[in-house]
């Protein structure tokens, strides 16, 4: 008697397989297509943007004319906003988490604010323009300056800042705030003398990565109101200011009036990048150098 | 012998140090307790974002609601904010946020879903460790690059393709947004597949399941709630997106279903008119409120739903 009929599973094992692997290299097809179109991305704006990065560019001031055209306004407009964001998330972003970690008792009014935030974080960016258009540039009548903009970026990225110092706080193991409170220490001193310091590289790690997102958030801007064209340097975080992603924004829209535009919108988006690749690479190297494993 | 004696002296002081010790004590006492209330300051601070954020939107929008009535607000088909006889029909904008959230989903959904698949099933840990940051690149550049890269080189693609389609059109911001949102699906998606625990795997594939079987009957349904969550999520980042469809898509308000002409989103729309002319307490300016309440109701139902599924629907091991 025979159970197994060898010739039909063979035959069927034969297509299962041939299955699996016709998937599986559909599967790989699908994880190469995002790369694909990230190398075309980057090669179209490399290609576009040839020509158009030099010193005058990169060192002048806007101006209508595409040949004359400098960003060293909006490179500076930008630095400015993230002089703003920077102290303001950290400071608030690594208070926040340490008293949610540490201090919050475990309890509805914890669990409330930790809701909220993730939240928050859902919320899309152009509502917080929203936001800072009616608090900060009309209720506060500051206007459209950089600390407007700074302000309204930090709100945006703070919920990340919380999050990811939460999680290096959560990294650093019971023991060594044990073994400081064993000496006698008092919450704060461990605190401030041995979570922080051991937590810090993770927290830096985070706030960089989320200040690069600020760096190119767009939509908080426009509707906050940066004029097109600005030519004065800001000197300060009270003057009036645009940002590169701002002006990648106009000079894209104009490129069908002015077909330079889009060069120099092609150059903008290549000293984007390269600001923020700088950033990730700091942000790696700070958390490969400095982070201790427990 | 003089030495000692006034090392006596110096160190005797009893008095003097515990009155010392219990000053420092005190002071740090009061930082103690300082410190916490501070730090609580801080944290009352992302509720405020909260409470103003929905105030703003909730206050401006009943002040809309006085000039235009809702039901015209909710059921117009005609969005005219700058004529003579302005209409304010949200319909468009809503038909526009979703076509366009749809045609991501069907990019996204699908290449998110199976690079996915890819990283967690077939991939060996070293092909993993070079390709997931790859693809956090793509879900690092800046959405307005995104938008340039649909103006300049989607849209003239596919107009070589096919030509009915207009300069600006909601299909090329569509595909657009869809690449944009890969990297987060495969992410999710990934977490939620490699978290079911090994021993279910080996036990399909030693009762003699393909790979491809295992991951289809086994490992996916294990992992549902947790794809699910992240194809919400998915959506809920394509209706809150801006500034690919601002550029990409124009800004006409038509109410159609045809994906070759222009749509205008909420966002976009935002974008228009704050930052067009509309100066504050007309019309149209309480209409951005609006329709960002709107926008704010949509994404929150949105992540409130993944949240839900993700914890409802998790299988526990």
């Amino acid at each position: 008697m025979k159970y197994i009929d060898t010739e039909q599973v063979s035959k069927r094992m034969g297509t299962r397989i041939a299955k699996n692997n016709i998937l599986k290299s559909l599967f790989l097809a699908a994880t190469l297509f995002g790369l694909i179109v990230l190398v075309v991305l980057i090669y179209r704006v490399v290609v576009d943007s040839v020509g158009w990065i030099d010193w005058n560019f990169l060192t002048g001031k806007l101006s209508t004319s595409a040949e004359r055209a400098g960003i060293m306004g909006a490179i500076l407009g930008t630095v400015w906003m993230m002089l703003v964001v920077a102290p303001v998330t950290l400071i608030l972003g690594i208070g926040t988490a340490i008293y949610l970690e540490l201090y919050a008792k475990k309890g509805r009014f914890q669990s409330i604010i930790q809701t909220n935030i993730s939240n928050l974080a859902g919320v899309p960016s152009i509502v917080y323009g929203i936001l800072g258009l009616t608090i900060f540039v009309r209720a506060m009548e500051m206007g459209n300056i950089i600390l407007a903009g700074g302000l309204t970026l930090s709100l945006l990225i703070l919920p990340i800042v919380i999050v990811a110092a939460q999680e290096a706080i959560r990294a650093v193991p019971g023991y060594l705030s044990e073994a400081s409170y064993g000496m006698g220490a008092t919450k704060w001193q461990t605190i401030k003398n041995v979570i922080l310091p051991a937590a810090l590289p993770g927290m830096l790690t985070g706030a960089i990565l989320a200040l690069s997102r600020a760096i190119g958030e767009t939509a908080p801007l426009t509707v906050i109101g940066i004029p097109a064209l600005i030519i004065p340097f800001p000197e300060g975080i009270f003057d009036k200011f645009t940002a590169l992603p701002m002006q990648i924004y106009y000079w894209t829209l104009d490129s069908s009036l002015v077909a330079e535009y889009a060069n120099l919108a092609a150059a903008t988006i290549v000293v984007l990048l390269v600001l923020l690749f700088v950033l990730n690479s700091a942000a790696i190297f700070i958390r490969n150098k400095f982070q201790q494993r427990f | 012998m003089a030495a000692n004696s006034k090392l006596n002296r110096e160190t005797l002081d009893v008095k003097g140090m515990i009155q010392k010790n219990k000053q420092s004590k005190s002071l740090s006492s009061i930082t103690e307790k300082l410190i916490p209330m501070l730090l609580f300051l801080f944290a009352i601070i992302t509720i405020l974002t909260t409470v103003g954020i929905v105030l703003t939107l909730l206050s401006e929008t009943i002040e809309f609601f006085k000039r235009v009535p809702i039901w015209e607000f909710f059921t117009g088909t005609v969005l005219k904010p700058m004529s003579q006889n302005p209409e304010f029909g949200v319909l468009p904008l809503i038909n526009g946020t979703i076509i366009s959230s749809v045609i991501a989903m069907l990019v996204a959904g699908p290449i998110g879903l199976m690079a996915a698949i890819y990283l967690s099933e077939y991939a060996s840990d070293r092909v993993r460790k070079v390709l997931k940051p790859m693809l956090e690149i793509l879900a690092g550049i800046p959405t307005i690059v995104y938008g340039f890269f649909a103006f300049t080189f989607v849209t003239p693609l596919i107009r070589s393709i096919w030509p009915d389609v207009a300069a600006t059109n909601i299909l090329s911001p569509g595909i657009v947004m869809g690449i944009m949102i890969i990297p987060m699906i495969a992410s999710l998606s990934e977490d939620a597949m490699s978290s079911v625990p090994k021993s279910i795997r080996e036990g399909a594939l030693g009762l003699g399941a393909t790979k491809l079987e295992t991951t289809f009957k086994v490992v996916m349904p294990a992992a549902l709630s947790g794809i699910i969550a992240s194809f919400v999520l998915g959506i809920s980042r394509a209706i809150g997106e801006t500034m690919i469809v601002t550029i990409a898509s124009g800004s006409s308000k038509n109410f159609t279903f045809d994906i070759t002409q222009s749509m205008q989103t909420m966002t976009a729309y935002i974008v228009e008119v704050s930052g067009g002319e509309a100066a504050a307490g007309t019309t149209i300016y309480y209409s951005l409120y609006a329709v960002a309440m709107t926008l704010f109701v949509f994404t929150l139902i949105m992540n409130l739903l993944a949240r839900y599924v993700s914890r409802k629907f998790r299988e526990e091991y």
